[in-house]
């Protein structure tokens, strides 16, 4: 079912990573995506991995939603990991066989970039899973803000950014919906050839074009009605502030880049 | 002759193993007889959509069964497809399904799934769009140019095409003004007399359904917690009431005229309240 689709979920709660203010959040993405490229070895690997795994189980989200926000990206996964298996010089060759040469070098650098990779969305995922939408754009927008010097719409992309990801569930409800109705007029989604396929899609695609026009519309102009004005002197119901949570979270993700950045430059 | 359609013990079960888990059908069983114009009624959320997506297998059962003329819909594939035409499925506001550039060619696409021949592609778009009331020069015009009403009509010629013995129908006035709604009522009516179809509907309007159906299914809490003809159902007024659900508005006029004392049978449509108000005044002539 298209309903078990997770990109950009949030699930309410109260932990300390739910509590924790959104710019932090974000910044500690930041800090962690980048400490994922500094680490070479298989210490700083582990130590990632731990924190991660740490932070998971601190939110409370349950592992299974997580394994199940991973499907769709199984096709890139086993690609990137096959490639870098093939493609990687090395001496010590494990298998040998026409074209082919598995090296122990080409192995462990598949598995990390799966693993870089894995780590990578599981941690993003994470970020939405704790944090609603709407703070999420509004730490955005406080972080950005200091480009609106460079006259950067600021205020208008996190405005758009906190729509698109609202109506994500919405347009995916939509679309079981358009599905489901034109299967009971016998439409076929699953048999046939690619082109068949391609064509069967048409009856869902322009109904839902339809309709995200037609919601879209409708939006303009409740947004229009309640005097929305873009974010000139806009204000907030709810102020961010930081708190000692937030401190703590960055001093651990502080530690945690030097300790990757130490590691890496000692060759470990 | 045996019933077209027979449920047993169907439970269905969203997102099972999930946080979201949630059984939405739970050990509802009924059948449903040839002709027969049956009225589904239930407050939101109390399993009518999931029932109806059940009918036609667009949901499989977590268990139980849905017999079509005896065999289950779900024990071949080819048979699930063919469950598929002949029970036609209108789903709630049917308009924003439409997407081809005609609204010929919107009610052909069911028949067109179907493999039938152009011939009779032909002539059950147009007696379709006869069945609902379009002119022959609305079936060459773009649907998006119609009127909701009319867009309405075109979805729901486009389920008629396929002749399905049975035609479910989830809110088919839902939106729409009386002189819309009563047009629809009529055009499935129609439908209903013409084929001898088998017509189920749910509604919110008890007007409606006490006025149009030969019995009423209501669900209520995943549950078929009621099952009979209109004057059985509309006696438990009360129950009913509890369930968050509406009765019709002469009943509900006819229940205060005898908690006022009047000696008033409980009725639930129009001729019965005009019949039982003249016994009522021949009575007192006579008293």
């Amino acid at each position: 079912m298209l309903k078990d689709i997770t990109l950009g979920q949030y699930f309410p709660g109260n932990s300390f990573i739910h509590r924790l203010d959104p710019r932090t959040k974000l910044l500690m993405l930041v800090v962690y995506i980048a400490a994922l490229f500094i680490a070479k070895s298989w210490i700083s690997y582990g130590m990632m991995l731990v924190f991660l795994i740490g932070c998971i189980a601190i939110s409370r989200i349950p592992p299974k939603s997580i394994v199940r926000g991973m499907k769709p990206m199984v096709v890139i996964l086993v690609f990137t990991g096959v490639l870098n298996v093939f493609m990687t010089a090395g001496e010590t060759v494990w298998v040998e066989f026409w074209i082919i040469k598995i090296t122990k070098e080409g192995v462990i650098r598949g598995f990390f970039m799966v693993m870089r990779i894995l780590m990578l969305v599981t941690g993003t995922f994470l970020l939405t899973y704790t944090t609603s939408p709407i703070a999420l754009t509004d730490g955005l927008e406080s972080l950005l803000s200091p480009l609106k010097v460079l006259h950067l719409p600021v205020h208008e992309l996190s405005m758009m950014m906190c729509i698109a990801l609202r109506f994500i569930p919405t347009l995916i409800e939509e679309t079981d919906k358009i599905m489901s109705a034109q299967k009971a007029r016998g439409a076929d989604l699953e048999n046939g050839n690619l082109m068949e396929k391609v064509k069967a899609l048409v009856p869902i695609l322009i109904p839902l074009f339809v309709s995200a026009f037609r919601r879209a519309d409708e939006l303009a102009t409740a947004m229009e009605c309640r005097c929305y004005h873009g974010g000139e002197g806009r204000t907030k119901m709810k102020l961010l502030h930081y708190t000692l949570l937030d401190m703590v979270a960055f001093f651990v993700g502080a530690v945690l880049l030097a300790a990757v950045i130490t590691l890496s430059v000692f060759g470990l | 002759m045996a019933p077209i359609l027979q449920i047993k013990e169907l439970e269905h079960t969203y997102s099972p193993g999930t946080p979201f888990q949630h059984k939405a059908l739970d050990g509802v069983s009924f059948s449903v007889e040839r002709g027969e114009f049956i009225g589904i009624i239930g407050h939101t959320g109390s399993g009518k959509s999931t029932l109806i997506q059940h009918l036609n297998g667009l949901l499989k059962p977590t268990s139980g069964q849905v017999l079509l003329d005896g065999v289950d819909i779900w024990s071949d594939k080819k048979i699930t497809r063919q469950a598929r035409f002949r029970v036609g499925l209108v789903f709630q506001y049917p308009e924003y399904q439409l997407f081809e550039e005609t609204v010929y060619k919107d009610i052909a696409f069911g028949p067109k799934n179907m493999g039938l021949s152009q011939s009779e592609i032909d002539r059950r778009v147009r007696q379709a769009a006869g069945f609902v009331g379009l002119t022959e020069k609305q079936l060459e015009v773009s649907p998006f140019d119609l009127s909701g009403g009319q867009k309405r009509r075109v979805a729901i010629a486009g389920v008629i095409a396929m002749e399905p013995e049975v035609l479910i129908l989830d809110e088919p006035t839902a939106g729409l003004d009386p002189v819309g709604r009563e047009g629809i009522l009529e055009n499935i009516r129609a439908y209903q007399r013409a084929r001898n179809a088998t017509i189920m509907m749910v509604s919110h309007s008890m007007s409606d359904v006490a006025r149009l159906t030969d019995r009423l299914l209501v669900m209520n809490g995943s549950r078929l917690a009621m099952d009979g003809t209109p004057e059985e159902i509309f006696v438990h007024a009360q129950q009913l009431l509890d369930m968050g659900l509406d009765i019709p508005d002469v009943t509900r006029v006819f229940l205060r005229l005898k908690a006022m004392g009047l000696d008033v049978d409980p009725v639930y449509s129009i001729d019965q309240a005009v019949a039982a108000l003249k016994k009522l005044k021949e009575g007192g002539h006579h008293a």
